[in-house]
């Protein structure tokens, strides 16, 4: 018997669909699919998404007064399995996106250091490289969701400052070592080459633990709005840590508290205190289908799919719930879970007309579950902006039509 | 044979992958002979000579800052003053003035991001004195101040106070979980 919620095993789903109807057609149809008949085009130096796809990313949106100050949105409801194509990749810059000629640009590792060094683009490719499937999310993403009113909005116009790729570069440590860095310093300052300088205090620890300097992107060299020629990349942390265009690193033994790291980027609280470098990303996920803005086309089975990941680890369950949270299921997660790697997670649901409140909820391998969306703002101050990582709501009306809902 | 070889030879085994290792480093740096610019954190290490004052501020800030960020530095979206007080209110006005704990990073600041569209184009005594007229515009500092490497890092700011670090507190909690 189906249950009320509509929610599937996802076993029976797939093992239910095979039927047989076979009627030989003769030929008949030949105009309908031209392509079958003539030679496509030819091969050609750099491929383009087929014309019939239009994907675009969201909310490109700039600062009144200074245009090139802004981001854009991953439309994580039109993509499938983790990896973002480094097209639609998220970007967030704060005085645009400079053009950076690799001959000319160096990084330099100073401060408390033995011997302060630079590096050409050229050398660094001679080092040692690892890859690894990263999300890089920005700590503003899905603020809108922490407005009084709810927007109706999409998955990716609401929460996609979130993107995911296989980054390729040099483990920081080892340019570190070579340079001879005093293990008494706590605190390496990086610095950007775009014009807005943007810099950041990332903690010793982690720019030794995983941090890389990243030169590839889903196996081409970074995107200039990735930070080409090399960006910094703190796995697991806020975006803005992983400072792109990557110029310098100064060891220091107290962190610089910049403007992005005092005005921007800390969590302002009830009591009026903030909270400062709350630097790794919360656990979270998102349901990317059904999802807002979208409409069922008909009663039927659909399959719920989104997106789970953790700043603290690697994700270890997802549930789904289509009753507003009162009865979840565990879904199928369908990645390999890894380290602030993001899984896909997929659960079948009928849908036969019931009003629904479709969400999702995440549990991370250190043990944290993704709060609901009050829990989530229970100590934010008014106008609360970062690290957001309450349960996104999509209701289904009885007409099939999907929106963004606080519950 | 003594223990004492076996030792060495037991050393000897051990250095191996050691020096293997190290041979396959590549080692590219070059000696790095201009240091870059320290980033000026609240002890005003690295900031530079010189000095610059409300006054001149004043003039700068009309020339080069006004259009964007208004007369008394209250553009809303884009405000520099005001707000003393209101982090606990019912709608927190975060400004230099009302929020950030140190004025160092306004020197900082407005020397690799300011004025918008022309970055780096201030000298050091413009980036003093222009630093000095927002402090002014928050009453920080009275009309008569100079501000130079000495002065600047002596500046208590409101919300000194108003932050804590929870990075240290994650990675204890982190540490603990994973065990
Ligand atoms: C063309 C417009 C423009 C001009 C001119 C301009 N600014 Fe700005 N300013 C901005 C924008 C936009 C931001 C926000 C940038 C961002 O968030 O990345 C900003 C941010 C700032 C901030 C940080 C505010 C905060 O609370 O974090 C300070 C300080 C500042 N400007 C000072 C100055 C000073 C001093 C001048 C003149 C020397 C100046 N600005 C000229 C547009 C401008």
């Amino acid at each position: 018997m189906l249950p009320k919620n509509g929610l599937l095993n996802r076993r029976t789903f797939l093992a239910g669909s095979a039927g047989f109807l076979s009627t030989a057609v003769w030929a008949s149809s030949q105009k309908d699919e031209p392509w079958r008949f003539t030679s496509g085009r030819r091969m050609s130096p750099y491929g383009a998404p087929s014309k019939y796809v239009g994907l675009e990313r969201l909310q490109i949106g700039g600062h009144p007064l200074a245009p090139e100050a802004g981001a854009s949105s991953t439309p994580l409801e039109r993509l499938n399995g983790i990896i973002t194509p480094n097209s639609l990749h998220f970007e967030r810059h704060h005085s645009g996106v400079p053009d950076i000629d690799p001959s000319q640009h160096r990084l330099r590792i100073f401060g408390n250091v033995q011997r302060p060094v630079s590096f050409g683009y050229e050398d660094l490719q001679r080092y040692p490289l690892v890859s690894k499937v990263l999300f890089i999310e920005c700590s503003g993403n899905s603020y809108a969701n922490t407005l009084p009113t709810a927007l109706d909005k999409s998955a990716g116009e609401l929460n996609g400052l979130l993107s995911c790729a296989e980054w390729t570069g040099i483990p920081l440590r080892q340019l570190l070592e070579e340079a001879g860095y005093d293990p008494k310093s706590d605190w390496v300052v990086a610095e950007g080459a775009d014009a807005a300088g943007m810099n950041r205090s990332v903690p010793l620890s982690l720019a030794l633990e995983d941090a890389m300097i990243a030169l590839y992107q889903n196996g081409e060299p970074l995107r200039a709005e990735q930070g080409f020629p090399m960006r910094l990349l703190v796995p697991g942390c806020e975006g803005n840590l992983s400072i792109k265009w990557l110029r310098s690193l100064e060891v220091r033994k107290n962190p610089a508290h910049t403007r992005e790291e005092t005005s921007k980027y800390t969590d302002l609280l009830k009591d009026g205190s903030a909270n400062q470098f709350s630097l790794r990303m919360g656990v979270k996920s998102i349901i990317t289908a059904p999802s807002g803005k979208m409409q069922l086309p008909d009663h039927g089975v659909y399959e719920i799919t989104g997106l789970a990941w953790s700043g603290h680890g690697a994700v270890k369950t997802v549930e789904v719930s289509a009753d507003g949270g009162r009865s979840w299921r565990a879904a199928e997660i369908q990645s390999e879970p890894g380290l602030y790697r993001p899984t896909r997670f997929r659960l079948p649901w009928r849908w036969e007309g019931q009003p629904a409140v479709l969400q999702s909820r995440a549990v991370d391998s250190s043990g944290n579950r993704q709060p609901t969306r009050s829990g989530a703002l229970a100590n934010a101050a008014p106008g609360f902006t970062y690290h957001y990582n309450g349960i996104q709501s999509w209701g289904v009306d009885q007409q099939g039509r999907v929106s963004n809902v606080y519950r | 044979m003594s223990t004492g070889k076996y030792v060495v030879v037991l050393v000897g085994l051990l250095l191996v992958p050691w020096v293997m290792a190290q041979e396959l480093k590549p080692k590219l740096g070059q000696p790095l002979e201009k240091l870059p610019q320290l980033a000026i954190g609240p002890s005003g290490q690295g900031l530079p000579l010189g000095s610059g004052s409300v006054e001149e501020g004043a003039i700068i800030y009309r020339n080069q800052c006004l259009a964007c960020h208004g007369p008394t530095g209250r553009m809303p979206g884009n405000a520099l003053a005001g707000g003393i007080g209101s982090l606990d209110g019912a709608s927190p006005n975060k400004t230099v003035g009302s929020f950030w704990p140190f004025a160092t990073t306004l020197f900082d600041y407005i020397y690799r991001a300011m004025p918008y569209g022309r970055e780096k184009t201030l000298r050091d005594e413009e980036i003093y004195a222009v630093t000095a007229y927002v402090l002014f515009l928050n009453d920080i500092v009275s009309e008569k101040t100079t501000l130079s490497a000495s002065s600047l890092p002596e500046i208590t700011m409101p919300n000194r106070e108003g932050f804590q670090s929870v990075y240290q507190i994650e990675a204890v909690d982190r540490a603990l979980k994973i065990q």
